[in-house]
């Protein structure tokens, strides 16, 4: 996840039936595409709205690198309301109707915000896991969310949808879980990162094992090696944003000063806005989290196992929407297309369009009535045309209006 | 009033030309009224490409999947022949390189079926040549200076260029549209000087 979130806490109107975190303990642990295995595994979710009577009208939410369930308005884990990370397209009349569906969001496995991951406990030592962690990919996080849905009793999910890294394990849910899942919204992002991205991660991923803090990953007595993980969240801001959002959001201003101190202080704006996201993201998030996803981010690669993408994605039958943004560096409209141009090669049903924003990455969290436009009627239709089929009975599965 | 009658004219006579259970592409789909009458009606399987917003959203709230696609820069990922037919409604006079759009309508579709404004109809002749000005029609209604159409043809015209970029046509039908009557004559005398909007069905030659 890019942009920081303002968690306001007074005001708020949340969702209806919103459940507050909760935890499942994944009683058959989770076996691993590295081939390891974790034996003792708690998904942290929360659900908004009602699922209807067919079952119909589910749609999973995909959090991005830094998020977590909260993915709208509704009271957080200590019961105090608290914006979502997605607030301005999830929740009541939102693009992503808490009213109309049955909202579910969890935390990925290795994550630090309630579900198990390199900050838990051990159980074999007692201690946390640290670095004994083991590497988990983009489809484990699909392996744990499929275990949550069967948990909730949901066959088939309208729709699984996410941006960035969320964005990548919608489209992973088609490859693992073909009929289970109806339709994918995937919003900027990429069915494989390219090297620059890799790259960045990988300067980031340098700054938290480079700082003595780290001491190896078990810092947990000690505290976070913060220098370090502000720097990857500094870096992980300049490639959230773009030239011109920060042309015009800071421009070369100074802040509190006229004049230039001849010091290595904090003078220009940029320098404070960065600062200050670095500081803030120590206090919520844990170091070893950020090498953890960021490491699966750049494993990821949805046409792995085959000589192309489209072959990867020969069989499947879901509806795509595919959301990319104009100023978007990190995730470029170019590879955004690549996966387009592969799901018309499988003749898929496959919807796409590039959004006009000058905020950069940032755009699917800053730009929410752009992604309404499409979001709202995609998602409409799907959900109708599920329970259709559900009424229909169980031998119409397909979402496609047309015979393929 | 069910959906075709809601189709322009030549919408209308386009989709007689499409057969059942065909795979069509409509390229420019505007709101997928055309596409939603063939896949509704005709039991086709349909794909749409267009650039605007606004008409992508009103496709997917019709259940039709729309690529934003400039077609100046042509269909990539589209199979060669993937299409039974490949539709160019009112478009082809928009796009900046049409030949390379009619190539590329030719090779990811087994025909295609192209309609436009014939700009050899008596009406625009005679506005030219009476006013000595840029013609304004109801089917030509912009200035010069703000058109969206930056290539005109004639129905003439378009027999040359289609021979001239690895096409042939295999019919034509050649229409006088009266939309605010909601009626449409086909033109069988001089088609050039009498029809306004002419309906072509291509091949590769």
């Amino acid at each position: 996840m890019a942009a920081e979130e303002e968690r306001a806490p007074d005001a708020l109107a949340g969702s209806p039936l919103a459940s507050g975190l909760q935890v499942l303990e994944l009683a058959g642990g989770l076996d691993l595409v590295s081939g390891r295995r974790l034996e003792h595994v708690q998904i942290a979710y929360e659900t908004f709205g009602e699922l209807d009577p067919q079952g119909a009208n589910a749609i999973l939410i995909c959090h991005a690198l830094s998020g977590d369930a909260h993915v709208a308005t509704g009271p957080d884990r200590f019961g105090e309301t608290v914006q979502g990370w997605w607030e301005p397209v999830v929740g009541p009349g939102k693009a992503i109707d808490t009213e109309k569906y049955f909202v579910i969001c969890s935390n990925v496995p290795g994550g630090c915000s309630g579900t198990t991951g390199p900050g838990s406990a051990d159980p074999a030592t007692n201690m946390p896991y640290g670095l004994r962690f083991p590497l988990v990919t983009i489809e484990d996080m699909v392996d744990a969310q499929a275990a949550l849905i069967d948990h909730l009793g949901i066959s088939r999910l309208a729709c699984v949808t996410g941006g960035s890294m969320g964005g990548m394990q919608a489209l992973a849910w088609v490859r693992r879980y073909p009929e289970r899942v109806a339709s994918v919204a995937a919003i900027a992002t990429t069915w494989r990162l390219a090297a620059q991205s890799i790259a960045f991660n990988e300067v980031g991923r340098t700054a938290i094992l480079g700082d003595p803090a780290f001491l190896g990953g078990d810092y947990y007595e000690q505290g976070q090696p913060s220098h370090g993980l502000a720097v990857a969240r500094m870096i992980g801001h300049i490639t959230y944003l773009s030239d011109d959002s920060m042309r015009e959001k800071f421009g070369r201003r100074l802040c509190e000063r006229e004049e230039h101190a001849f010091e290595f202080v904090t003078e220009f704006e940029v320098e404070s806005y960065l600062a200050y996201q670095g500081r803030k993201f120590v206090e919520r998030f844990d170091a070893n989290t950020y090498l953890y996803m960021t490491k699966a981010m750049d494993y990821f690669d949805l046409s792995a196992g085959h000589a192309t993408l489209a072959g990867a994605l020969a069989d499947v039958r879901s509806r795509f929407l595919v959301l990319s943004f104009s100023s978007d560096w990190l995730f470029p409209t170019y590879q955004a297309r690549e996966l387009v141009d592969a799901l018309k090669a499988t003749d898929a049903e496959v919807s796409f369009a590039e959004i006009e924003s000058p905020y950069g990455h940032d755009a699917f969290l800053l730009e929410p009535e752009q992604q309404r436009q499409y979001l709202e009627p995609f998602l409409a239709r799907i959900v109708a045309e599920e329970r259709e089929c559900a009424t229909a009975g169980p031998s119409a599965p397909t979402a496609g209006g047309d015979a393929r | 009033m069910t959906v075709s009658d809601l189709l322009r004219g030549d919408l209308r006579l386009l989709t007689e030309m499409v057969p059942g259970g065909s795979r069509v592409l409509d390229l420019g789909c505007s709101d997928g009224s055309l596409m939603a009458h063939l896949r509704d009606e005709k039991g086709c399987t349909v794909r749409g490409v267009d650039l605007s917003p606004e008409d992508i959203a009103s496709a997917l709230s019709r259940g039709l999947s729309v690529v934003q696609t400039d077609l100046d820069e042509g269909l990539s990922g589209y199979a060669d022949g993937s299409f039974d037919f490949v539709v160019l409604s009112q478009t082809l006079q928009v796009v900046r390189r049409p030949a390379f759009v009619l190539r590329e309508m030719l090779r990811v579709g087994e025909r295609g079926i192209v309609t436009f404004p014939n700009f050899g109809h008596w009406r625009v002749r005679g506005y030219l040549a009476l006013r000595g000005r840029m013609p304004v029609s109801r089917s030509i209604p912009f200035s010069w200076y703000d058109t969206p159409n930056i290539h005109h043809t004639t129905i003439t015209d378009f027999r040359d260029f289609v021979a001239a970029n690895g096409g042939a046509i295999e019919s034509e039908v050649s229409l006088v549209t009266r939309e605010w009557a909601g009626q449409i004559w086909r033109v069988h005398v001089w088609p050039n000087l009498f029809a306004d909007t002419a309906v072509v069905l291509v091949r590769r030659a």
